[in-house]
């Protein structure tokens, strides 16, 4: 499937494992190749898929990834799951993924992932997007680029603007233009 | 006041170019209107009965003469002529297409304003103190930290999509004028003993469906603190308030149900990898803030204009005005003025754009060019000459804003209501209309006294009856009838508190007469002029009240309901009291 990464649109063959009804994290069976489990069937397969390298993980919006503890540093690939675009406890999964954790790996953005959220996913610590497969990925990638300035720090810009700039007081911004 | 530079220009026009491209996806099928309902709505774009409501930003209240300007223009070019002015001091339009929402933006965009963030699941506008930068008991101008706090919550990528809205307040006065324990974070910017600046914040507050006060979560927050305090306070929120359901995914519901000391817990946890961090504000940034809002150029002036005294004597309005409207300024010689935008038969908060376009031109001629617009819907010159006060006086009769009934029992806040708004169960505006109206008569009102009235559709609040002295609610019974639950002894300030309802809901026929019947048990039982209506229910607890509204039956042509009763609010294509018709 083509995916969105470092702002271009490349494919991409790693897979993401989803429960189907009446699996549990204990008896689902993760397939061979590079694969994406749930974080709970990391947690419950734990043993078995640290002997493989071609693992990666995905954390469901009510999960914490601070659970994750030391493994964090094994992954290559992260993954966080949007349920809804709306759901935006993903963004502090993120943060916290790269800001706390300092998970430096791949972190991508699954799920109900739309054009109009690309800007903030990227600056909350998001490196990869797929967005929702019934859309046009080329479309998709013009969200990264909504706006050229921000006030605030997240993960992708350390300094706020009033730290990285000169901004003009009163007596120098000029009076407006009537 | 605040004057945009490069950045902030470059980011509002890069929000309208953003924002138009949404709607021609959104006209062009590209979006559907689930996956545009949240973008349009922080943008503060609403779909209401008769067409799209739109609500632009005025942070912190205060606007400029100019903007003033556009707003009146917008409401020629786009709306009916007229806007209104909300409870959380800014401004609404209400029959626009969407075709032209984009250009109405950029025309805002090209007076620095916006409406980014004024609806939706996020860190909405800013509000504060009316008074501030003149009041005698300011401690700290909150002018400097609002814009702070709107430009560190602008665009902030994290908490676009909270469990819910999220409303921040700021005062800092003694008196707390911008009710902050009734919102999400409530500020007081103060000093310590040491002279030092910093805030005391209080968090979880709320009215709506679940009325909650603020509970205080730092006594004392060192000023350069304030961005990285909140923002945990928002992560802390963001990651565990609850998304099952709407009506529980306040931040207040997360904060009872946890209990303070242990969200505190865990909002220092998470702020103790951002304490001192880069996030952390600097002196430069907070001087070059208040280097915006400095005092105009005042002149020297004597003191207390005596020439008003005997214009006082001689004129029974302009005194009732001199005594109701106007307040004490800390410069001699200055007055503020509060501009009535309550006169009886008007829907509260509702102006036409001549009166727009006058105010401005009254402002550039007397007030610096600024106004405030309050979160009890009114207008506020915060610099006049007291010299000046006749003429302004004069002016304002004119435009029918010198109602002199600020604080008193007409000066009601009311929400659109439900000829507007598609959350209402009852009609708000034509219910004030019709309680202004019975107690218009000055002398009662000035002998009733201080007192607040609010008004709100439904159990929403935005007509925040929680904290009105008596406070109507409309709720709805079977078949879309609305009725109106009354509440009484709720306060907004320092001494803030909640109202408690009286009894079984009432017909809108019927609650001016409730209302009647409340006031007298007041006037029996209050021990001198002085105890105000609100000491008195405090003194003597709502059961004297509530036995004497519902005692008598009502009388007979207000007990059978009329067909206004049984309105189903889609119906009624056009409010009957819209200026404009």
């Amino acid at each position: 499937m083509m995916i969105i990464r470092d702002r271009t649109i490349v494919g991409d063959d790693w897979q993401v494992l989803r429960l189907r009804d009446q699996e549990t994290p204990e008896t689902t069976m993760v397939p061979d190749g590079k694969i994406i489990v749930p974080f709970k069937v990391w947690l419950a397969q734990r043993a078995t898929l640290l002997q493989r390298n071609d693992i990666g993980v995905w954390f469901a919006s009510d999960e914490r990834p601070e659970d994750l503890a030391e493994d964090v540093h094994r992954f290559t690939v992260i993954a966080v799951d949007f349920p809804k675009f709306s759901d935006g406890r993903g963004y502090s999964i993120a943060y916290n993924l790269r800001a706390r954790l300092e998970y430096s790996g791949e972190l991508r953005a699954i799920g109900d992932v739309l054009r109009d959220q690309l800007f903030y996913l990227r600056r909350v610590g998001f490196d990869v997007f797929e967005p929702r497969p019934d859309r046009k990925i080329d479309d998709a990638l013009k969200g990264l680029d909504d706006f050229s300035e921000v006030y605030q720090i997240s993960f992708d810009q350390k300094q706020p603007l009033f730290r990285r700039v000169v901004r003009q007081g009163k007596s120098a911004a000029g009076l407006q233009d009537d | 006041m605040y004057c945009y530079d490069e950045y902030d220009q470059r980011m509002i026009d890069e929000r309208v170019a953003q924002y138009r491209d949404q709607v021609r996806r959104r006209l062009s099928n590209e979006l559907t209107e689930t996956e545009f309902l949240p973008l349009r709505l922080q943008n503060g774009l609403y779909m209401q009965i008769h067409g799209y409501m739109l609500r632009i930003a005025v942070p912190y209240g205060l606007i400029s003469s100019r903007q003033m300007r556009m707003f009146a223009h917008i409401a020629r070019k786009y709306d009916r002529g007229y806007g209104h002015f909300t409870t959380r001091q800014n401004i609404q339009f209400n029959w626009l297409k969407l075709e032209e929402t984009p250009d109405i933006l950029a025309d805002l965009a090209s007076v620095q304003m916006h409406a980014i963030q004024t609806s939706g699941n996020c860190v909405r506008n800013i509000t504060s103190d009316e008074f501030f930068g003149v009041a005698h008991d300011e401690i700290v101008d909150p002018r400097p930290y609002a814009e702070i706090l709107r430009q560190w919550s602008t665009f902030h990528p994290e908490f676009a999509y909270l469990p819910r809205k999220f409303k921040i307040a700021i005062s800092g006065a003694k008196e707390d004028r911008a009710a902050i324990l009734a919102h999400d974070i409530g500020l007081s910017v103060t000093k310590n003993a040491q002279g030092e600046v910093g805030f005391r914040v209080f968090v979880g507050g709320g009215l709506g469906r679940t009325p909650i006060i603020g509970s205080e979560i730092c006594e004392f927050l060192p000023w350069p603190h304030v961005l990285t305090y909140v923002e945990s306070i928002l992560r802390i929120y963001n990651q565990l308030g609850r998304r099952d359901n709407k009506h529980k995914a306040r931040i207040k519901i997360l904060v009872k149900a946890l209990g303070i000391e242990e969200f505190k817990r865990l909002v220092e946890e998470d702020w103790a990898d951002l304490k001192n961090g880069p996030g952390t504000l600097t002196r430069e940034e907070v001087d070059r803030m208040s280097s915006f809002f400095t005092d105009p150029e005042y002149e020297v002036l004597a003191g207390n204009d005596s020439s008003l005294k005997a214009f006082m004597a001689d004129n029974r309005n302009f005194s009732h005005w001199m005594k109701h409207n106007v307040r004490p300024h800390r410069v001699p010689g200055y007055a503020i003025v509060v501009l009535s935008v309550k006169k009886p038969g008007n829907a509260p908060g509702d102006v036409t754009h001549e009166q727009m376009d006058a105010v401005a031109d009254l402002a550039d001629r007397y007030s610096f060019g600024e106004m405030r617009i309050t979160h009890k819907q009114n207008l506020v010159f915060a610099d006049i000459k007291q010299t000046d006060l006749i003429a302004l006086w004069h002016e304002l009769t004119k435009l029918e804003l010198a109602s002199p009934n600020i604080g008193m029992l007409t000066d009601i806040i009311s929400c659109p209501g439900a000829e507007f708004c598609t959350l209402a169960n009852a009609r708000s505006i034509p219910l004030s209309k019709l309680i202004a109206e019975r107690f218009e008569n000055l002398d009662f009102q000035y002998d009733i006294g201080e007192i607040t009235l609010n008004i709100s559709g439904c159990m929403n609040a935005c007509g925040q009856h929680h904290i009105g002295n008596i406070g109507i609610t409309g709720v709805e019974k079977k078949n879309h009838e609305e009725w109106y639950q009354i509440s009484i002894g709720g306060a907004e300030g320092n001494d803030c508190s909640l109202g408690k309802i009286l009894g079984p809901s009432l017909i809108f026929n019927q609650v001016p007469e409730a209302i009647d019947r409340i006031l007298q048990v007041y006037l029996r039982e209050r021990a001198d002029e002085g105890e105000r209506f609100i000491d008195v229910v405090r003194r003597i607890g709502h059961v004297p009240f509530k036995d004497h509204v519902y005692a008598t039956d009502f009388p007979d042509e207000l007990v059978k309901s009329d067909d206004k009763n049984t309105l189903i609010p889609a119906q009624h294509a056009v409010p009957f009291y819209s200026p404009r018709f």
